[in-house]
């Protein structure tokens, strides 16, 4: 195995969907199993991204790999010198386990849709959709510029609104398709602006050359504070795709598509594209602009952690989950934990597309009932969706010997330290808030879903346990949400190989100045120095060291509560939900209306919207019609005159001379009588009256 | 009563040169209006001959007297043949029925 198969490999997995789509699309309206090639292609790069991981992994584990063609060479251009763009993709350790998590829940999504999508009449179209998306998602991650990563993010956009609007006859989901597209739209418009910063200041797209630059001192308009402003900008990007504070709303709504899109898309790999490009671009960061991303990151997590205790709809509820946890990760980013930031991605992607696929298999079951004051006592009906829904839920209220216990474990202990070493204690605070009503929220669901007596006795009755293509990739997700794949050691992610060898966080390239202080490396640790990558002084070291064990047990105990008062309160009822709902009235009513963002922004953005056109509809009513109007008017008036002046005065010139000329005519005829008498008498007549006029002069 | 100067032949013939107008300008006959030329070119020949005889170049005036008297013969003798014709063609020598210049 060399590097050129290692390309060859992810290249193949990069353009396989893509012409699985194209495929499937072309074909699918006559080949009724057009669907089958697209299950196939996948597979096949499946295969491709495990033994590309495996590679690279095994051989390369310190080795970034890039491929790259130069696509457009503009030569010397004037003012800004030798410019030209490149094309490539770059396989480090992070692209090539984001490569695989999104190619392994891509093809188990693939699978379980067989059975879930059955008899919908646009099934080939469908995969073709997913086809699409794979590929634009598969180009995020391996793409070595940020012009590329642009357009593949524009074209997850375009094929998670696909998606979303996928039933399309339905209002509701082409709305929350269209909104999905628009809100996208606005935090794309700021990473846009960010990259034309950094394509104005470095004249290239590609990461590697724009870091190396900063590294030697170069930065927008020769200020650290537009270096901020350019992190942020691109970030923008960030808070768009991984709906984060404030256009998280669309999130929700995309729940309208089919739930293994939503595991898919709006739960493991999409979503999670904001993460990933803040890690790409992490380096680059600047201390204002990493405490903003924290910022950010610690209101997503804790605002939909506050509705989904409320709301009734099972994959509403999954949907808050996931802006909490994306939060989460944006958070960690922020306050300097890369490491944990991306691994809390992998692992999250794993138990949250499981709890999609889970819940997609109570919603199939039940034919379409999302509300889950409906169902209960599915537990005997569904043994294995109960059981691995049971572990996911474990997983991601941070209970050990799930993976995700290791993440967040490593999420609370930077934010724990983080605060300990700049003052900002806010992000571990809202950090264990939000552990606890993570907990709490998913317990209540588990239990009303499974637990205790049916509700809609009919639907109960025709529940049944979903077939085997639906059931094993739930078992397939639940296994890898298991410690053993990421440490042997179940209560510290730290000595695993996956923080310690795979995932390195890299070296800031950012002045010194411009970093937090607690980044700047006075003296190179020791372990360090042996991967020579890590960006953290040795104070942050120790103080990660320190807060690791009371950020364990803290941790633990918020999650056990959590899962304590949902057992109390739904389980055993010794508390009543009603009750305690009814004596918190106006917080209750406010986390069951999503904290009024949706009316909000109805107010703000399409009330300001309308009012805009309202007075632009004014505007052209008044001034541009106005103008033509009165221009229209001023030409008829003008040609008015223009049309008297001809009648009048030039007709009447004519005619006057015609007139004239006539007149004399009729005169003058009379004298020209023929008779040469006349003519001499004339003659005669005419000689005098000279004669005597000569005479006069 | 002065002698006879200059003055009296032009007087005399300004006066035939009038008559000689008014027939040319009244008579409804043709060769009543001839006859009225005649008039008019003797009234030339007169100043003629009177400008020869008190103006200082005396045998000029009077030839060009003769030449007249020769062309108004020969004139007359074309203008009779015009109006023999001219009878022959309208049946008559009025010269007011004889309006085809008006065409």
């Amino acid at each position: 195995m060399n590097e050129s198969t290692l390309i060859s490999l992810s290249l193949f997995a990069l353009f396989a969907p893509l012409a699985g789509f194209i495929i499937t699309l072309l074909t699918g309206k006559r080949l009724k199993t057009a669907y089958l090639i697209e299950n196939f292609i996948i597979s096949l790069v499946l295969l491709a991204s495990i033994i590309a991981l495996f590679v690279k992994l095994a051989y390369y584990v310190d080795k970034d790999i890039v491929s790259e063609i130069t696509w457009i060479d503009l030569g010397i251009v004037p003012i800004m010198g030798k410019l030209s763009i490149e094309l490539g993709i770059l396989l480090d350790n992070v692209s090539l386990i984001m490569m695989f998590v999104v190619s392994l829940i891509s093809a188990l999504v693939h699978y379980y849709s067989i059975e879930y999508m059955r008899g919908d009449k646009r099934y080939n179209r469908y995969f073709a959709y997913l086809g699409i998306f794979t590929f634009s998602m598969m180009g995020i991650v391996l793409t070595h510029n940020i012009l590329m990563m642009y357009i593949f993010w524009e074209l997850v956009g375009l094929s998670s609104y696909l998606l979303i609007g996928f039933w399309y006859e339905k209002k509701s989901a082409s709305d929350a398709g269209k909104k999905a597209f628009i809100v996208n739209r606005i935090g794309d418009l700021g990473m846009f602006a960010g990259i034309l910063m950094i394509f104005v200041t470095y004249h290239t797209f590609t990461f590697d050359k724009i870091f190396a630059a900063i590294g030697e001192g170069i930065l927008p308009f020769n200020s650290e504070f537009w270096l901020t402003a350019t992190g942020i900008l691109l970030f923008c990007g960030a808070i768009g795709k991984s709906a984060q504070f404030p256009l998280h709303v669309w999130l929700p709504d995309a729940m309208e598509g089919p739930t293994p899109v939503s595991a898919l898309i709006h739960a493991a790999t999409m979503v999670a594209a904001g993460v990933y490009m803040v890690t790409r671009i992490f380096v680059m960061l600047t201390g204002d602009a990493m405490l903003f991303i924290a910022t950010i990151g610690a209101l997503s997590a804790f605002i939909p952690a506050t509705i989904a205790l409320t709301q009734t709809d099972i994959k509403k509820v999954l949907a808050y989950s996931t802006v909490s946890q994306l939060g989460y990760m944006v958070m960690a980013l922020g306050v300097g934990a890369y490491a944990f930031g991306f691994f809390h991605l992998v692992t999250h992607a794993f138990f949250k597309a499981g709890l999609f696929l889970g819940s997609g298999s109570v919603i199939h079951s039940m034919h379409h009932e999302q509300d889950i004051m409906k169902m209960g006592g599915l537990k005997k009906k569904m043994p294995i969706t109960y059981w691995t829904f049971l572990f996911y839920s474990l997983a991601i209220s941070g209970i050990p010997l799930t993976s995700g216990f290791l993440s967040k474990d490593g999420i609370l202990a930077s934010a724990m330290s983080f605060g300990s070493l700049t003052g900002y204690h806010i992000f571990a605070v809202v950090g264990f808030l939000v552990a606890l009503l993570t907990a709490f929220y998913m317990f209540r669901l588990l239990i009303l879903t499974f637990h205790g007596e049916p509700k809609d006795h009919h639907k109960f009755d025709h529940a049944h346990e979903s077939p085997a293509l639906m059931t094993v990739p739930l078992i397939v997700l639940a296994i890898l949400s298991i410690f053993a794949f990421y440490t042997l050691n179940p209560l510290d992610a730290q000595q695993g190989w996956v923080l310690n060898k795979w995932i390195t966080t890299p070296t800031s390239v950012v002045p010194e100045s411009a970093r937090y202080p607690f980044m700047v490396n006075h003296e190179t640790h020791g372990s360090a120095e042996a991967h020579g990558q890590i960006i953290h002084s040795v104070e942050y070291t120790e103080s990660l060291h320190h807060s690791h064990y009371p950020a364990m047990f803290l941790s633990l105990f918020v999650a056990l509560l959590g899962i304590f008062i949902a057992y109390m309160m739904y389980e055993k009822k010794k508390m009543d939900a009603d009750k305690i709902a009814g004596s918190m009235k106006p917080l209750y009513n406010f986390s069951l209306n999503k904290w009024y963002f949706d009316e909000l922004y109805g107010v703000i953005a399409i009330g300001a919207s309308l009012r805009l056109t309202e007075i632009l509809k004014w505007f052209d009513n008044t001034i541009i019609d106005g103008i033509v109007n009165g221009s229209g008017w001023i030409t008829k008036v003008t040609s008015a005159i223009s049309g008297w002046f001809d009648n009048w005065v030039i007709d009447g010139a004519v005619n006057a001379v015609a007139y004239i000329s006539g007149f004399f005519g009729i005169a003058l005829k009379k004298t020209q009588t023929g008779k040469v008498q006349t003519y001499v008498a004339l003659a005669v007549f005419g000689v005098m009256v000279f004669y005597f006029a000569m005479r006069l002069l | 009563m002065s002698s006879i100067g200059l003055n009296h032949f032009l007087i005399i013939s300004s006066i035939l040169f009038s008559l000689g107008v008014f027939g040319v300008i009244t008579r409804k006959n043709a060769v009543m209006v001839l006859m009225g030329i005649e008039l008019i070119l003797n009234a030339a020949n007169i100043n003629f001959v009177a400008f020869s005889a008190y103006g200082g170049f005396p045998v000029k005036g009077q030839i060009i007297a003769l030449f007249v008297i020769v062309l108004a013969a020969a004139e007359a003798a074309i203008a009779l043949a015009i109006v023999l014709n001219i009878y022959k063609n309208f049946n008559n020598v009025n010269v007011d029925e004889i309006d085809n210049l008006r065409e």
